[in-house]
């Protein structure tokens, strides 16, 4: 080989990976590793499942390649685009959407089969900020009006679904767009109390089984069959893991089938009666490496998209976290979250690592753009 | 708030200030569930440890017992019995195989014991315990007992089983239940119930068990119990009691509907049973039948095959599912929408010359009498079913008139009774033809559909209740099975009020015209003239007779040269008394032949038991002398 040929390899590695941060990357494949591990376990022993997952991290890892290569300013030009593209799709579903346990989420394209409410997680924060890019250098209180019509739009045909726990994720997103783009204190203080009143009228528009879930934190043991069951099998799978849990493939809970949707939902209960505290404090740190750089990145942004975009995907990464592992754990009401890095399924996954792609191409153009 | 005005760099402070605050956030909520973490894994490790390793306390789930069915009298359709079963764990057990045959020597296990155990076992992939005898007797349960120590893994359970009293008797009605299989399971899973059937095994499938699976089914209640090493039950800790399905009491007669079904005999056929005035339905009848205990335990592949594959077809639910012509039958209907729509007047007299043709035409439509009835007004166009009356009415009415009015009895709809799988059959309009044969509509089609062939099809229900709607004054009640529900746990019965769904504008002279009609009918030189002799209350009926297979211009149909599978089908339609119906009646005898002949006869028996309170005889025989061409 002569040496120029050494140098375009070089320079086509450059351009091919230059754009992948090194902490960014290094974490989530240690998380994605694990992940694999204990999917495995989780499926009992299926390696089917196990390819399947690997053929989804193909994917998501394409994604985030793509995202990472990607100038911000680019992406910014496709945010309202795929936001309207999300919010017919939504429209679509409420009109002929297929009813799936009592709930309309899925939409039939064809041989495809899509939940519109997951392309929405990551269309509207993106949305938002590039609505808060355009607005430029003044910002009225008109601009968080029409910001919050983009925010609820989208929410409200979710919670007719009806699907409240990705609405509400979904709004805690876009919420944190508006918060980063300097949503005044007061006007969230009001917010926080008029979400603490109309907690009651939220209770009477919920279905029996989100009330049940509800009740069910406060008291599992009311219903051990029921919607109790779960939540009490999860913390026993947690709790006798211990310390340095039971080993994997070890778990009784989880390969008894004590636990439900152990490959998705409940998979840190798998996680956690296999690996143990211990366990879960490594994955813990990776997915806190992950946030915290996140939030370097957000804060040497470029411009107030990229600035806004990295600093809203690193706290929602961190919401699904904290929202899945509170509810496996029984400090949280059950609501279908996947935990970032560990579920199966593709759709998350794919979502996850464009996410952390876009945090890529923050970082990488940070100095490209002209102030 | 007004205009902010922005400083880049104060902007960037206050982002940098904003992210640091929720970064405080994070570590706290993080800290937050380390804590629970530790909690749940370190100090109460100990607890959940003992939960999981020992699982000391298991969760029982308790199967409510299923809600009972009821004739309107009390007479118990549906009902739960012990029976002892044996079952093996396939998990716990030496190889099943090896061990049936050892317990063979102990007690019958027939064949088709054996297949259903291998049947069960592949759906449960060996993981659950499944039965190999069901219904022990008592002394089979001491030898087996006495034996114990040899078979591990083999237990006697006493379980709750559903019991028909009635066997094939009204079996299309009630349905039964089954094992739940995995397309049950999906609609449970669907349906959020996984947890409310947790320990049920079985859910209706057809019928009222079916259709009311979630009022019979019950409530699942729950047991904590703490159990010993061997995971045998030590004492409960806390308990939640299931409760009881709720009862439900039909509007079926079950002495009518045996004393129906008896007088079918060894017919096939369908009737169908309503009280005009409520929609009640007192009979529900569909021959043969079939015995829905055989699907409670799961049926064998003989049994099945033998009820899958007989060509009687005693699984299908005729009165809800077959489509049928109601051939003549709709001939009191017809007069009705000319006279209610004032488009023939009944004393109209039709020439019959035995063929009904259009002007120009050479194609004959036929009569039933050879040579006609000669000059027919309304009234004897009934009596006599005369079919030429009716094909010039059908050509002045329009299909589309006709489709109108028959929709309002119901026709070509389904009726919405408390049952599944209804099926709506079919009354034709032009629109119709337009959009399933995209294709105009021929007069001709028109003139048959006069006397209820072509493209019309009715179910026996359909046909019952629109005789219904015509002796309740045009008031078309929805017909109904059951007809209170009984709270298992309060005893409150809470009744299911009839509903009246439309009321057909009708003067009450001409219902009158067509009653008395009707009535002559079943009197000397009427289509049923023998099967209404010698009744001492007012019958008003129609005959009717629909083709199977199609007879060509010019040739005759003999019933005794026709396969008996393509004879035609014999109808009856009736209530009665007449000047006060109490009972309307729709009756159909597959390859019957004529209806004046098999079915009245049958309707006859069903008015007598009702309203006289008089046992059938035996069943309907169609006399030799009877054989051929009679009135349709």
């Amino acid at each position: 080989m002569n040496k120029s040929t050494m140098a375009l390899i070089r320079q086509w590695r450059e351009r091919l990976f230059a754009a992948l941060d090194p902490t960014l990357l290094q974490a989530s494949l240690v998380l994605t590793l694990l992940g694999l591990v204990v999917l495995y376990s989780a499926s009992n022993a299926d390696p089917f499942k196990v390819l399947g997952q690997v053929r989804n991290l193909a994917l998501a890892f394409a994604a985030m390649w793509l995202m990472a290569i990607t100038p911000p300013h680019k992406i910014q030009r496709v945010v309202f685009p795929v936001y309207v593209v999300a919010l017919v799709a939504l429209l679509g579903v409420a009109l002929f959407g297929e009813v799936s346990h009592g709930a309309r989420r899925w939409l039939h394209l064809g041989p495809v089969r899509i939940q519109p409410s997951e392309l929405m997680k990551l269309a509207l924060p993106l949305a938002l900020a590039g609505f808060f890019e355009w607005r430029g250098k003044t910002l009225r209180w008109t601009d968080f009006l029409v910001a919050a019509m983009i925010l609820l739009v989208p929410v409200l045909l979710v919670v007719r679904q009806p699907d409240l726990g990705t609405a509400l994720l979904i709004a805690s997103s876009g919420f944190y767009v508006l918060y980063f783009a300097g949503l005044s204190w007061r006007i969230m203080g009001g917010l926080f109390l008029a979400a603490l009143a109309s907690l009651p009228l939220l209770w009477h528009v919920m279905h029996d089984y989100q009330k049940k879930r509800i009740l069910t934190l406060l008291d599992p043991t009311q219903d051990p069959l029921g919607a109790g069951y779960h939540t009490l099998q999860s913390m026993i799978a947690l709790g006798s893991g211990g310390t340095l849990g039971k080993g994997w493939l070890q778990g009784t809970q989880s390969h008894l089938d004590f636990l439900p949707e152990h490959t998705t939902d409940f998979i840190f209960s798998v996680f956690g009666e296999e690996f143990g505290l211990v366990g879960e404090v490594v994955f813990l740190i990776a997915i806190l490496i992950i946030i915290t750089r996140g939030f370097v990145i957000a804060n040497e942004g470029s411009t107030p998209f990229a600035r806004l975009v990295a600093g809203t995907l690193s706290m929602t990464l961190f919401t699904y976290t904290f929202v899945n592992i509170g509810m496996v754990s029984g400090i949280l009401p059950v609501v279908g979250v996947p935990l970032p890095f560990l579920s199966y399924g593709g759709t998350s996954l794919v979502t996850l690592f464009t996410s952390i792609g876009i945090l890529m191409s923050v970082h990488h153009h940070r100095k490209l753009v002209k102030q | 708030m007004n205009t902010q005005l922005r400083n880049p760099q104060q902007e960037r402070w206050d982002f940098q200030w904003r992210l640091r605050l929720l970064w405080l956030l994070v570590t706290l909520l993080s800290l937050l569930l380390l804590c629970r973490l530790l909690w749940l894994q370190v100090i109460s490790h100990a607890y959940y440890h003992t939960l999981a390793e020992n699982n000391r306390i298991s969760i029982v789930p308790l199967v409510p017992n299923r809600g009972l069915i009821l004739d309107r009298h009390g007479k118990v359709l549906a009902e739960n019995n012990y029976s002892y079963t044996l079952e093996i764990n396939p998990a716990q057990s030496a190889d099943p195989e090896t061990v049936i045959d050892q317990l063979a020597t102990l007690l019958t296990i027939t064949p088709s014991d054996r297949k259903l155990f291998q049947k069960m076992r592949d759906e449960t992939h060996g993981l659950a315990p499944v039965t190999i005898r069901s219904h022990l007797q008592e002394e089979e349960i001491a030898r087996f007992s006495v034996n114990r120590y040899r078979f591990p893994g083999v237990e006697v359970q006493a379980r709750m089983i559903r019991n028909y009293p009635l066997g094939t008797s009204a079996s299309h009605l009630i349905g039964y239940i089954g094992r739940i299989n995995e397309s049950d399971q999906e609609r449970l899973d669907d349906e959020d119930l996984t947890d409310a059937y947790r320990g049920t095994n079985n859910i209706g499938k057809l019928g009222i068990e079916g259709h009311y699976e979630s009022l019979l089914h019950g409530t699942t209640g729950s047991e904590q119990v703490e159990t010993d090493a061997a995971g045998h039950g030590v004492r409960s800790l806390q308990r939640i009691a299931p409760i009881s399905g709720s009862d439900l009491i039909l509007s079926i007669d079950a002495g009518l509907q045996q004393a129906a079904e008896q007088a079918f005999g060894t017919h096939r056929g369908a009737l169908v049973a309503i009280e005009p005035s409520t929609g009640e339905v007192l009979a529900f009848v569909s021959q043969p039948g079939f015995d829905p205990n055989l699907f409670v335990d799961g049926i064998d592949q003989d049994h099945w095959n033998a009820l899958n594959d007989s060509p009687d077809k005693p699984l299908n639910n005729r009165a809800l599912r077959g489509q049928y012509p109601p051939g003549s039958t709709v001939k009191p209907f017809m007069a009705l929408a000319a006279l209610t729509l004032g488009r023939r007047d009944p004393h109209t007299q039709i020439f019959d010359p035995g063929y009904f043709a259009f002007p120009g035409s050479s194609h004959h439509y036929r009569d039933w009498k050879p040579g006609g009835h000669g000059l027919v007004d309304m009234h004897l166009s009934i009596v006599q079913s005369c079919d030429v009356y009716y094909y010039s009415l059908a050509n002045e009415l329009g299909i589309d008139t006709m489709h109108d009015f028959f929709t309002q009895f119901g026709l070509g709809q389904k009726t919405g009774i408390d049952l599944d799988g209804e099926v709506s059959g079919l009354y034709p309009s032009t629109a119709w033809k337009r959009k399933r044969f995209k294709q105009d509509w021929y007069a001709g089609e028109t003139v048959i559909s006069g006397i209820g062939q072509g493209y019309v099809l009715v179910t026996p229900l359909q046909l019952a209740s629109a005789v219904a709607a015509l002796a309740n004054q045009g008031v078309w009640m929805r017909p109904h099975l059951v007809r209170a529900i009984r709270d298992s746990s309060s005893g409150i019965t809470r009744s299911i009020n009839p509903e009246a769904v439309r009321t057909i504008p009708l003067k009450e002279a001409d219902l009158a015209l067509i009653r008395d009609a009707m009535v002559d009918v079943m009197r000397p030189g009427g289509t049923a003239s023998q099967a209404g002799a010698g009744a001492p209350y007012l019958i008003a009926g129609k005959t009717g007779t629909a083709q199977v297979i199609g007879v060509r211009q010019g040739e005759k149909y003999s019933e005794s040269q026709t396969a008996e599978r393509n004879r035609d089908h014999a109808l009856f339609v009736a209530f009665a008394p007449a000047d006060h119906p109490r009972l309307a009646v729709a009756v159909l005898v597959e390859n019957g032949g004529h209806g004046g002949v098999i079915a009245a006869p049958i309707a006859r028996q069903v008015f007598d038991y009702y309203l006289l309170g008089r046992a059938p005889k035996a069943a309907v025989e169609v006399p030799d002398e009877q054989v051929d061409d009679g009135p349709h």
